[in-house]
């Protein structure tokens, strides 16, 4: 099967670097697969999860914003922070997600500290989430 | 003369003095090390977002343009983030940037209104606030090893106070890791990020055709605070790496001169006591001569 390269980066160093047959990801527009010879494409990504298929296996990564760049052999994902499910610090996710919790709680809608609440908690879910699934 | 006894404990204490900044020497290169790395690893984050982010702003057009890439016509305030260290035994590491900061700031501005200050490090900070300057935001006791995350908040603030209109350029003071034994103090403007178009007409690589999903204003809406921010992180990491190689190479040479002084005061602690002896020899044969 046809492959292509690709990196998954972040300011802390690389998470990801290999062969895959294909690549599933979550953009602020909807879902969207990659397979090899893709158009050259850029694209900013969700709070989401990352799918690396690679020899019929599938690698799952928690991704917080970033951007995707397409080439035609070759995928980028630049991500804020992006971590493997076994990488995931389970307690501080929990801890992260009461804290967003009851912090919208008690801000004010449409107040900055809201939104900011509001994406940590996204954050910690998806964390959560992907941690879940990936344990199995 | 000093005694005997004298220079023993002062023999004592060099070495013992020696032995803690031959100690420090070797962590500083441990942690220059693994800083080096760190910053290693980052470089091609920046890299790519680099790449596209002057595909999309040299492929000129519609919604290529954005405010952080558009030099203000009327500088009103300008920012200075200066990083330094927490901990002094660095050498010069903090006083020639700050020196320079500090004299740069005087030439450039009459009033304490046209400018403002970014600092990291306890040094920096209490440079500053003695001095009585005006910090808008600081941020100390980061760790040796930064993560992007400890800084995430103090660089997203500094990138919202350019794009809110409090300030209209921001520069950046660091040391620049030239090498383990030499640093140079720089001065790099972040914001506004110019240069993206002019690198075009020099630039003939040509430019990939990327599609824009949605749209290429959206996508630099997002990318360039990111690049801004990653930029801060870079300069830290950056100054991270010189403030390593400078404590190490000041507590090299701090080695250096305490063997300098054991050697002399070994000799001299010799000298005494041959002098002793042959004090006490001639006291003896003097004693016997007189018997006679």
């Amino acid at each position: 099967m046809k492959t292509m390269q690709a990196n998954v980066v972040t300011p802390d160093g690389s998470v990801f670097d290999g062969q895959v047959e294909m690549v599933s990801v979550k953009t602020t527009e909807g879902e969207l697969g990659i397979l090899p010879n893709h158009l050259p494409l850029v694209a900013p990504l969700a709070i989401g999860a990352v799918r690396i298929k690679a020899d019929s296996n599938v690698q799952l990564i928690a991704v917080s914003g970033g951007f995707m760049e397409v080439r035609r052999d070759e995928v980028n994902i630049l991500a804020e922070s992006a971590e493997l499910p076994s990488d995931i610090d389970v307690a501080r996710a929990r801890a992260a997600k009461e804290r967003a919790e009851r912090r919208l709680a008690q801000a004010k809608k449409d107040n900055l500290d809201f939104k900011r609440a509001e994406m940590a908690l996204k954050r910690a879910i998806n964390r959560l989430e992907i941690s879940n699934m990936g344990g199995k | 003369m000093a005694s005997l006894r004298d220079i023993k404990s002062r023999i004592t204490s060099t070495k013992k003095t020696k032995q803690i900044t031959k100690a420090m020497e070797m962590v500083s290169a441990a942690k220059l090390n693994r800083a080096q790395n760190k910053a290693q690893s980052f470089l091609p984050y920046t890299e790519k977002i680099r790449e596209v982010v002057s595909s999309i702003a040299s492929g000129g057009g519609e919604g290529t343009s954005h405010p952080m890439l558009e030099a203000r016509d009327e500088i009103k305030k300008t920012a200075y983030l200066v990083i330094t260290s927490d901990r002094g035994l660095a050498g010069a590491y903090n006083s020639g940037l700050l020196r320079q900061t500090l004299k740069l700031i005087e030439e450039r501005h009459s009033s304490q209104d046209e400018y403002g200050l970014i600092v990291m490090g306890r040094m920096g900070r209490d440079f500053f606030k003695k001095r009585g300057m005006p910090i808008y935001q600081e941020i100390v006791g980061l760790p040796d090893q930064p993560e992007y995350a400890d800084i995430k908040n103090i660089a997203s603030t500094t990138v919202n106070m350019f794009t809110d209109g409090i300030f209209d350029e921001i520069y950046v003071h660091y040391n620049h890791f030239v090498s383990a034994i030499s640093q140079q103090v720089t001065e790099t403007k972040l914001l506004p990020l110019t240069g993206f178009k002019e690198d075009k007409e020099g630039d003939s690589t040509p430019t990939l055709d990327y599609l824009y999903e949605p749209n290429p204003a959206v996508i630099l809406e997002r990318m360039l605070p990111h690049y801004a921010e990653s930029l801060i992180y870079g300069s830290l990491l950056d100054a991270k790496a010189s403030e390593f190689g400078a404590r190490m190479t000041a507590m090299r040479s701090a080695t250096d001169n305490a063997s300098d002084m054991i050697d002399e005061l070994t000799l001299k602690y010799n000298r005494a006591r041959q002098a002793a002896i042959t004090q006490e020899i001639n006291e003896i044969v003097g004693g016997a001569a007189a018997l006679e």
